[in-house]
Formats: C-alpha cells, sequence, structure tokens
C-alpha cells in the first residue's frame, strides 16, 4: 500500500522525466531559487503543430505550495508594463531555467515590488 | 472481464505531455481472484464474483472460507459480483490493473461521505426564502411552500425535503484512465471519484 505522499513524489519524478525527455542539451534540473533571484527560464511554447523555446526573464517574487503543487511567480518590466507569470515548480513547458542574480531581500513574499520603477527594484535587491 | 474492486487513496494532480495540470483520484485496485462465475444453469443469472482486500485468516468465517477454497484463492475482504461483463474468465484466475489502458472510459461507484442531517439549500440546491431584514429573521433557509392548502390536503409523494443526506450508492460514468500503474496496482482516474479515502469503489470499463 502507498499513502498519497508516495504517489505524489512518483507523478514528481515522472515530469522530471517529461522534462529530461524534451530537454535535449539543456540541463532539466532547476536550479535552488529564492525569492529575489532575477532568473532566466526557457519555456516551450507550441504553436499549431510547431515547438519553439521562448525565453522569460525576470524577478521570482514568490513561491508558493508543496509536492506537486508547487509554483513560484516571475515579475518582469516589458515595454514599460509590468507582467507576471505563475509557473509550476513540476511543469514539463519548463525546458531549463538560470538564476542571473540572487537578490538580497528580507521577504518570503515580494509584492511590494509592483509599485516600484525598474531603478527603484534594481536599488532593492542590490 | 472488464471491471475491478479498488480503495480510493486520495487526489493530486499530474501534468499531461504538453503542460497540463490535470486533478485526479489514485485508486489501488485489484489484484481481484475470481471467487465465483454464476451461470445461468446453476444460478438463474450471468455473473463474476471476484474478491478485494487483505484479510487475517481467524476472521474468516468457515462458510466464507469453504467458499474461497473451492476457487483456490486466498480469503478477501470484499466479494462483489458484476453482471454482463464482456470478456469470459474463469475461476480461480486474477483480475489485476492490466486490464485497463490509457484513456478507457470507466464508470466508478462508491458509497459516498456522509452529511447526516440537512437542510433543503445543501440537500436540494434551494434557494431560501425571504431577507434577513424586513422584521424577519429566520428564513433564509427555509423550504418554502410544500403544497396547496384544501386541495390536494395532503403533501405529494417525493417532495423535496431536509433529511439524511450523502452516504448512498453514487455512480460516475465517463470518468477517463490518466495512469496504470502496475508494479503497485495504481490506477489515476482523470477528475474525482465519489466516496471517502479507504473506500471501496467498483470501476468498470464502459
Amino acid at each position: 500500500m502507498k499513502t498519497i505522499q508516495q504517489i505524489e513524489k512518483i507523478a514528481i519524478s515522472q515530469a522530471f522525466e517529461m522534462r529530461k525527455a524534451k530537454a535535449g542539451e539543456a540541463s532539466p534540473e532547476l536550479p535552488s531559487f529564492r525569492p529575489g533571484d532575477t532568473v532566466k527560464i526557457a519555456v516551450r511554447v507550441i504553436e499549431g503543430d510547431k515547438e519553439r523555446i521562448q525565453n522569460f526573464q525576470g524577478v521570482v517574487i514568490a513561491r508558493r505550495g508543496s509536492g506537486m503543487n508547487e509554483t513560484f511567480r516571475v515579475r518582469k518590466i516589458s515595454n514599460g508594463v509590468g507582467v507576471e507569470r505563475i509557473f509550476p515548480v513540476h511543469s514539463p513547458i519548463i525546458q531549463s531555467m538560470q538564476v542571473l542574480k540572487s537578490g538580497h531581500v528580507r521577504r518570503a513574499k515580494l509584492y511590494y515590488l509592483r509599485g516600484m520603477s525598474e531603478k527603484k527594484i534594481r536599488q532593492k535587491l542590490a | 472481464m472488464s471491471a475491478i474492486l479498488g480503495r480510493k487513496l486520495g487526489m493530486t494532480s499530474i501534468f499531461t505531455e504538453d503542460g497540463a495540470f490535470v486533478p485526479c483520484t489514485v485508486i489501488e485496485a485489484g489484484p481481484c481472484p475470481v471467487v465465483q462465475v454464476r451461470t445461468k444453469d446453476t444460478d438463474g443469472y450471468e455473473a463474476v464474483q471476484i474478491g478485494f482486500g487483505e484479510i487475517a485468516e481467524r476472521k474468516v468465517n468457515r462458510p466464507k472460507a469453504g467458499h474461497f477454497a473451492k476457487a483456490n484463492v486466498e480469503a478477501t475482504r470484499y466479494l462483489k459480483e458484476f453482471r454482463q461483463l464482456a470478456n469470459k474468465v474463469a475461476q480461480g484466475e486474477i483480475v489485476t490493473v492490466e486490464l485497463f489502458n490509457v484513456g478507457d472510459k470507466i464508470k466508478v461507484s462508491s458509497t459516498s461521505k456522509g452529511k447526516g442531517f440537512q437542510g433543503v439549500v445543501r440537500r436540494h440546491h434551494f434557494g431560501g426564502v425571504g431577507m434577513t431584514t424586513h422584521g424577519q429573521s429566520d428564513r433564509p433557509r427555509a423550504p418554502g411552500s410544500i403544497g396547496s392548502s384544501s386541495y390536494p390536503s395532503r403533501v405529494f409523494k417525493g417532495m423535496r425535503m431536509a433529511g439524511r443526506m450523502g452516504g448512498k450508492r453514487i455512480t460516475v460514468r465517463g470518468l477517463q484512465i490518466l495512469r496504470v500503474m502496475p508494479e503497485s496496482n495504481l490506477l489515476l482516474v482523470k477528475g474525482s471519484v465519489p466516496g471517502a479515502i479507504n473506500a471501496l469503489v467498483e470501476i468498470v470499463k464502459m
């Protein structure tokens, strides 16, 4: 007999296998990261029957959930407009991920960055 | 044979190849021995009786023990009959989750969670009556009128009222198998199935 937690572990490893199969040369394993880090995520985008990689670069402003339900929220400012995207940690659409810069922050949820300018954010994370 | 018995373990979610996050119920199903095959000649109807669940030997009474010995299988906690099954099976055979393939449509039956004595708002989705203000204090969850007066001078049978809710057999049709794990006897079914965790569930291929 298996508990639901054990099954979730199996499901997570299966999701990882899926990512590994699609990763190609990129490392399928996600680096350890925390809120405040500036990250670059390679996302698989399916357009019709074609598939390509799109990068999403921004600041991790929150991480929540556990097990299969764990997600993180990345914010960037694109052409003057703030864009936030939520990624499930175990999602196979993430091909790879890179931590570009780790930020010095004292909070787990950085929602206060939303009201700030790019320059202010840079200063805050330094 | 296209039916199996199982135990609901709980719910989780999994990813599909294209990245969709799908909720699913995990069911530990089988191995189920075929304890008896009922035929028209001997029993008056066609059915297959299968067993499920471990049970300590001292808990099996003599008549039951004899019944299992006849099929030459180990005693199980539960016994269920299934009628009108597509494939033929023989007594003593073992049914496992390998019977199912990913994408199969199934129906799942179980005893739903008991909710106790519930009012009409929760039990039948009534809207309640009236407001909380304007001098009334106790009407928002009331059933309202249950019929006319002098004619018919009675309440019709089947009038929806408050009462015991849940704890009865529910069948959900058209569920889909997402994953089969034969090494640990597990089935992952898309969506929810009736019953509490650890409940006995019947799974039949549609």
